[in-house]
């Protein structure tokens, strides 16, 4: 039988839930065993070279790029994983929301006490560059998102048990120090 | 401005108590309580600032910055709405030239929307500086625009008046009375200080009996029995308080006004009875400030009342002193919860209680009170001239005697009726002439919307109860649209905010149900929703949260073809506007919103 | 002199004294019913509604109960749960908690509801509503993204004459937390330290203090909310 096919994406995010993922340490030998990875920052594959069974994205939608690589994995996961504050609630960086992306933009490119000299008033907006949204999207929000898996990052050990209960089919009991929001 | 509003306070005693009158007396003088008008407040009441703040912003005719010297409340409740509101609020931006929340550059007018000001039956209405203006259309709207930029005042901007007393010369309303039906009990033949003189010529026990054994209850919508209510008070020690709900809030209910307007004396008999029966010693009818128009009125026939020694000291020489005041409300729906009420009554935000303790047992400042409806005070009045049993022989057998029903809507008789207990909808659909009805909203959105498939109930405590709203829907109506999303808007904005489960969940629905409105929703939702309004309902700690899903759950229960049309059957779908999404962004840093796939 | 009522709670018999609140008296027996308005011997507010319990199969917040003879409790029922779960849920899309970057983060109360109730995403969407932050008072930092109106602070801070540091402003969707800029210029250190103790969540904080406890080694960490009360279970 064949190993069940994994992808991983950082959208919105900081890394830090890929981070954790390696934090099982050794166990990531077992990992690999247990499963193949298709497109995630962990083998460099970067788009999808086959149908995957479980998508991990940590991150929430900040813009088109966000959204794009987002229902790309929709489309190419059976199961969808939000992984991390993130992605389930925005995380830090929807700390903007509620505040105007105007304001936001123009607080990072012209009045911004660190802001360097800008005396044109520019903002980037080449067509290359992934237009940034109203707020930060939580990944339920915009896809059927299958299950989730909290914490800032979420811990190593939540990561592990989770996903070998997902390949085996094991039950998840998942003990109370591994949920966590921070 | 120091000077008159350090007299404002030492009228009202310099008392905390007294912060609501306080406050809508500075609001009336100077159209605003400004951030210094609260700094003085607080340090002549011996409060924090933060403390006036806290009733002043609870209050939504209180205001920070100057209303205009015209200020508009326009009616936007789902009947309004129905009778063209949206044209009419459309005249009035175009002729004062500012959108509705705004106040013209020059300070002369200023608009605002309120909910239901007690005028169903003479829709659209609005209150321009507390009177109130019916029937408003864009040609009427240009007029009174063209009036305020005359410098008119006004009382001068009302040519017409009413019927009955609304043209007494302290009312000089143009409301209409609208009495379609008088019925035996409150707007039958009535003499003022009759059923005074009988109650004094009963012990006060007596009394109480006399209104337990009508088996009258409480008119207000929660129908508990009002006898026991006295008798619970009575059986209390310390002073106590007799207070008249007369915050008519409930959308769609305007009896209460009627029954100011042509039974004032009556509702304070009612009041100096209970007075009476319970050995008080003040009695506070709490006014909605909708009805600031009748307090001159009101108070004439108070101090009317005081002249024929009705009221006052040593009652009809039987050394029985009880008086009655007039405490205006500000704005605030929650405050026709009687808790609410009490806390409003003594200056505070209008946030109900805890119960227990009970109002009977510790109400105003703490002590034993009653509070009832403007209604079971006129009924008690009538049940002690003629006795409970002559009472009881109207109505059913649970609701006893008559109601008084606020009808409105799509009917061609809208108005009060005073009708017994038990007629059914159909009986009061025929009644006001109604054709091709699709609904009946009964008691308000806080009620129950009834189906064509159940027009055969009864109007009674028992089957569908009502505080008297009763709004008729026709078939050309969008009922989600036009009535459920207009009620909701109207609990998210009334919810006092301090029990977690209404203040949050009223939110929640309100944007569910604007989902199922934009197409957005799917089937899973409607289950969701009725879930949720079962949390709110059991969790809420007051009458408005535990009602407020109503509109949600009894439309889904009986019209769920109408949201069946309007979601979607599948599984999942998403909100996410991606035009909306990026609008903003491209604007503010000059690109153009495409996206390339 | 004080009359002791028998009552159960989910098929238990315990004893208190009568008139007494429910939260108190369970709390004392081992019970817990989660609160976050509640603190012992202050008036309650009643407004957190998580204490919901069925009593005689009638709905009621234990923290506003009296106890009485033959009173039947339902506290931990998977109904009541997820009640108390969506409570806690509501409360996290209504306002913003963004636990990471939280200074209470590891000792609030409605975080670790969360925890106790494994929340892992809110049933209902989520807010994003605009909050102000008010940081004029010299002591004090006031963030009101993560107030959720249990009115502590307004019950329980008041200066010598009695009058409110903390008040609401506005109503319903509109509700927020204030403080009021003149007395809190002059709030005693000890005052400070005591609201941001008794506020559940992170939205009142002393300036000037940061993070002084390891992660690993805070308050909830490790063990659940209620996990003190439970132990006196006998």
């Amino acid at each position: 039988m064949s190993k069940p096919i994994v992808a991983t994406a950082s959208l919105a995010g900081c890394f830090g839930c890929h981070m954790s993922l390696l934090d099982i340490d050794d166990r990531i030998l077992k990992l690999i065993e247990l499963v193949e990875f298709n497109k995630s920052p962990i083998d460099d594959i970067k788009t999808f070279t086959k149908h995957c069974d479980i998508g991990l994205i940590e991150g929430g939608v900040c813009n088109t790029e966000n959204l794009h690589v987002l229902k790309d994995f929709r489309n190419n996961c059976k199961i969808l994983i939000s992984v991390g504050e993130c992605a389930i609630m925005g995380g830090l960086p929807a700390m903007r929301n509620g505040i105007s992306v105007r304001e936001c933009l123009e607080e990072a490119y012209i009045n911004g006490v660190t802001v360097g000299e800008n005396k044109k008033k520019i903002m980037p907006n080449d067509e290359e560059i992934p237009i940034i949204t109203d707020k930060v999207y939580p990944l339920h929000e915009i896809v059927k998102i299958d299950y989730y898996l909290p914490g800032c990052p979420p811990r190593a050990d939540l990561l592990w048990q989770a996903v070998v209960a997902l390949v085996t089919g094991d039950e998840l009991n998942i003990p109370y120090e591994l949920i966590k929001f921070d | 401005m120091k000077e008159k509003i350090i007299s404002i306070i030492e009228t009202y005693g310099k008392t905390p108590e007294r912060l609501m009158d306080i406050l809508i007396s500075v609001q009336e003088e100077f159209r605003c309580v400004s951030e210094e008008a609260v700094s003085l407040i607080a340090s002549e009441l011996g409060i924090s600032e933060a403390d006036v703040n806290q009733t002043k912003t609870f209050y939504h005719f209180f205001t920070t910055n100057p209303v205009g010297k015209y200020s508009v409340y326009l009616n936007n409740s789902a009947v309004s709405g129905m009778m063209g509101v949206a044209e009419v609020a459309d005249e009035f931006e175009k002729q004062a030239g500012i959108n509705f929340g705004q106040t013209s550059p020059d300070g002369l007018i200023s608009l605002h929307y309120t909910p239901c000001i007690g005028m169903n039956d003479q829709e659209p209405a609005a209150l321009i500086n507390s009177l109130v203006f019916t029937e408003l259309n864009r040609e009427k709207v240009r007029k009174i625009v063209a009036d305020m930029r005359d410098g008119k005042t006004v009382e001068s901007m009302v040519d017409e008046y009413g019927d009955g007393n609304n043209a007494h010369p302290l009312l000089k309303a143009m409301v209409k009375n609208n009495i379609r039906k008088p019925g035996p009990v409150c707007l039958g033949e009535y003499e003022v200080g009759k059923g005074i003189n009988k109650a004094m010529s009963m012990e006060p026990k007596a009394v109480i009996e006399e209104v337990k054994s009508s088996n009258l209850r409480g008119r207000g919508g929660a129908g508990f029995p009002a006898g026991l209510k006295w008798q619970f008070c009575a059986q209390e020690k310390g002073d106590r308080y007799v207070l008249c709900n007369a915050d008519e809030g409930e959308p769609g209910t305007f009896k209460d006004r009627v029954l100011l307007t042509e039974r004032a004396p009556m509702v304070f008999e009612g009041m100096i009875i209970a007075g009476w029966a319970l050995d008080a010693k003040e009695g506070i009818i709490y006014l909605r400030y909708e009805y600031r128009y009748m307090l001159e009125f009101l108070n004439s026939v108070l101090d009317d009342l005081r002249n024929k020694n009705l009221l006052g000291k040593n009652i009809l020489g039987k050394g029985f002193d009880f008086d009655i005041r007039i405490q205006l409300g500000a704005g605030a729906y929650v405050c026709g919860e009687e808790s609410a009420l009490v806390e409003s009554a003594e200056g505070k935000r209008g946030e109900p209680r805890n119960r227990p303790p009970f109002p009977v047992q510790k109400g105003y400042l703490d002590k034993p009170s009653i509070i009832n409806n403007v209604e079971t005070f006129c009924s008690a009045v009538k049940i002690v001239e003629n006795g409970g049993k002559w009472y009881k022989e109207m109505g059913t057998e649970e609701s006893t005697g008559t109601k008084l029903l606020s009808i409105s809507g799509d009917c061609k008789k809208p108005g009060v009726y005073e009708v017994e207990w038990g007629m059914t909808i159909k009986e009061m659909l025929d009644m006001v002439e109604a054709k091709t009805t699709q609904a009946v909203q009964v008691a308000g959105p806080s009620g129950t919307c009834v189906p064509p498939s159940q027009f055969d109930r009864q109007i009674a405590i028992e089957d569908l109860n009502t505080g008297g709203s009763m709004i008729v829907i026709g078939e050309d109506r969008d009922l989600i649209k036009d009535v459920v999303l207009n009620f909701m808007e109207f609990f998210e904005d009334e919810s006092c905010g301090s029990c977690i489960t209404c203040r949050s969940f009223n939110m929640i629905l309100r944007k569910q149900v604007q989902r199922v409105v934009d197409g957005k929703a799917i089937k899973p939702d409607l289950d969701n929703m009725l879930e949720w309004g079962k949390i709110m309902q059991n969790t809420s700690r007051c009458g408005l949260g535990q009602t407020a899903a109503n509109p949600i759950a009894t439309t889904i229960t009986n019209f769920r073809d109408l949201y069946e049309l309007r979601v979607k059957d599948v599984e999942f779908q998403s909100d996410f506007d991606l035009e909306k999404a990026i609008a903003e962004s491209c604007e503010a840093v000059g690109r153009p919103p495409h996206v390339h796939e | 002199m004080s009359e002791k009522v028998k009552f159960t709670i989910d098929g238990k018999e315990y004893e208190g004294e009568k008139g007494r609140l429910l939260v108190d008296v369970a709390a004392e027996n081992g019970v817990y019913i989660p609160v976050l308005c509640h603190w012992k011997d202050v008036k309650p507010a009643g407004s957190c509604r998580i204490c919901t319990v069925k009593v005689n199969d009638r709905y009621m917040t234990a923290c506003t109960t009296p106890i009485d003879a033959n009173m039947t409790v339902e506290n931990k029922t998977p109904e009541l749960e997820d009640i108390r779960k969506a409570i806690v849920e509501m409360l996290f899309v209504e306002g913003n908690h963004f636990c990471p970057a939280c200074e209470k983060s590891g000792d609030c109360d409605l975080q670790a509801l969360g925890y106790l109730y494994q929340m892992m995403v809110p049933r209902f969407p989520y807010a994003f509503e605009r909050r102000e932050l008010d940081a004029k008072s010299p002591k004090i930092f006031l963030e009101k993204n993560r107030c959720i109106f249990c009115k502590r602070c307004i019950r329980m801070i008041k200066d010598d004459k009695g009058r409110s540091f903390f008040a609401f402003k506005g109503r319903g969707k509109h509700l927020e937390i204030t403080i009021d800029e003149k007395l809190a210029a002059n709030i005693s250190e000890e005052l400070a330290q005591e609201a941001m103790k008794i506020c559940p969540v992170g939205a009142i904080l002393r300036k000037e203090v940061g993070f002084s406890t390891p992660i690993g080694q805070r308050k909830y960490d490790k063990v659940p909310i209620g996990s003190d009360i439970e132990v006196l279970q006998k």
